[in-house]
């Protein structure tokens, strides 16, 4: 019998450690920790989330850093802390992870989703796949109208992780999460 | 890169870590002087977030050395801040292409084509430091000099292939820092035994690879690669030039007049 894959290794390999931690309350509770600049995705979706472990009243949660130099990476230990205030635990200690470096092939499938709705798009729209380095050819499918008929405006967006871009058909500029 | 690191003296890490944190910050912060002065607004936002990225090598680089710095002294409380905001002029070690003036667009474009292709090739060798750590941020910074490269060879292309006068500026901004490029390429002793341990890249390797690479694009462009035969060289002892105290004034004032300030 042949198994054909619904979910890139990376993923399953993602779930499987979650499932297996000791601690699925807490997973489950920094899913309703968002990241402050997209905050239709939740740490796990945008995949920096890494692990977490609890002594009693003390928790210490890994992330990895999306770009190194990323403002955001203060406001979400903080808001993790609060988050895991009302289970119980008094000290929070992150821990920044930089290797392996942090990639966009970590972001869940329902994220990528939850991105696309929330109107930028996901790394994996780029027509022609994302291997490509981006030009002022490339195509993206437009997350308002599903076009592909799109330009590039500049490499870098409202934040160092997209590049802004504007679509031909229904002339609205979007953000393109780019891959990493 | 083979040999143990057990051998290395400590404060050279330390020092070399600072050195790279030194380059990353100042560079950093001369790209930060253009938001809200780009040309326009989404080059505004590609400068600044560049200078983002730059900002956050910065910080990896000096928490390495902070922690570093700690284990050496038995101490806790050195940070990354006392090496962006409590040190002098001649304690900053990095390159003098970094620190000189912000100049116009073209020279802006210009000194980032060259430090820019610099990293990519840079990082790739740190990747196989014998440091982990120094290992671990070339590895994310390396993806990022990518984006920073594509970048500054799509303006040079632009500016240089462009009209009579952005052709012009490139060219006399190609001309007045070319001779600054060669320091990049230089080795002191303190490198060299890092070179030697496996830990510290040995730049004088990189230079004909960026060399070719440079002057493709440049070439590209249909700029000319200067001929000239004058290079400036100091910033690694701490010698500098006058642009650097301005930038450090500026850069460390609040931190300097309101120590431990919190927000």
């Amino acid at each position: 019998m042949q198994v054909i894959p619904t979910k890139s290794p990376i993923q399953f390999e993602r779930e499987q450690f979650r499932r297996n931690s000791a601690f699925p309350e807490l997973w489950q509770c920094l899913d309703q920790v968002k990241d402050p600049e997209i905050p239709a995705l939740s740490l796990w979706d945008i995949g920096i989330l890494k692990d977490i472990k609890r002594q009693g009243n003390q928790a210490s949660v890994t992330i990895t850093p999306t770009y190194s130099g990323c403002p955001a990476m203060d406001a979400i230990a903080e808001d993790i802390a609060i988050a895991f205030k009302e289970h119980g635990i008094e000290k929070t200690v992150i821990i920044k992870e930089l290797s392996p470096a942090w990639t966009t092939d970590w972001m869940t499938d329902k994220g990528r989703n939850q991105l696309r709705d929330y109107g930028i798009a996901p790394p994996n729209d780029v027509i022609g796949g994302h291997e490509q380095p981006l030009n002022s050819d490339s195509q993206v499918l437009c997350p308002q109208c599903g076009s592909g008929d799109t330009k590039l405006l500049s490499e870098y967006g409202s934040t160092a992780c997209k590049a802004l871009f504007q679509c031909n058909s229904c002339h609205e500029p979007f953000d393109l999460f780019k891959h990493i | 890169m083979t040999s143990s690191t057990e051998t290395v003296n400590k404060q050279d890490i330390i020092d070399y870590a600072a050195r790279l944190g030194d380059d990353a910050i100042v560079i950093g912060h001369r790209l930060s002087e253009w938001v809200s002065r780009a040309p326009f607004v989404e080059e505004d936002v590609a400068l600044g977030n560049v200078a983002l990225d730059f900002l956050g090598h910065a910080r990896m680089y000096y928490t390495h050395a902070a922690e570093l710095s700690n284990e050496q002294n038995g101490t806790t409380d050195i940070t990354e801040d006392n090496f962006a905001y409590l040190r002098d002029e001649r304690q900053f070690q990095n390159h003098l292409l970094h620190e000189l003036h912000k100049g116009d667009f073209a020279y802006t474009t210009a000194r980032q084509l060259l430090i820019d292709v610099f990293n990519k090739h840079f990082l790739e060798q740190l990747k196989k430091s014998n440091d982990k750590t120094l290992a671990a941020i070339a590895v994310k910074a390396a993806k990022e000099a990518k984006y920073h490269c594509r970048r500054s060879q799509d303006w040079t292309l632009r500016l240089g292939d462009g009209t009579s006068e952005s052709h012009e500026r490139m060219q006399l901004a190609l001309n007045d820092i070319w001779g600054y490029s060669h320091e990049l390429f230089e080795v002191d002793a303190l490198e060299q035994r890092l070179v030697d341990a496996g830990i510290a890249v040995d730049c004088t390797l990189l230079k004909a690879d960026w060399l070719k690479e440079v002057t493709a694009i440049i070439e590209e462009a249909t700029l000319m690669v200067p001929d000239q035969d004058w290079a400036v060289s100091g910033g690694r002892q701490g010698y500098h030039t006058e642009h650097l105290g301005h930038l450090l004034t500026e850069m460390q004032f609040v931190h300097r007049s309101f120590p431990g300030a919190k927000w």
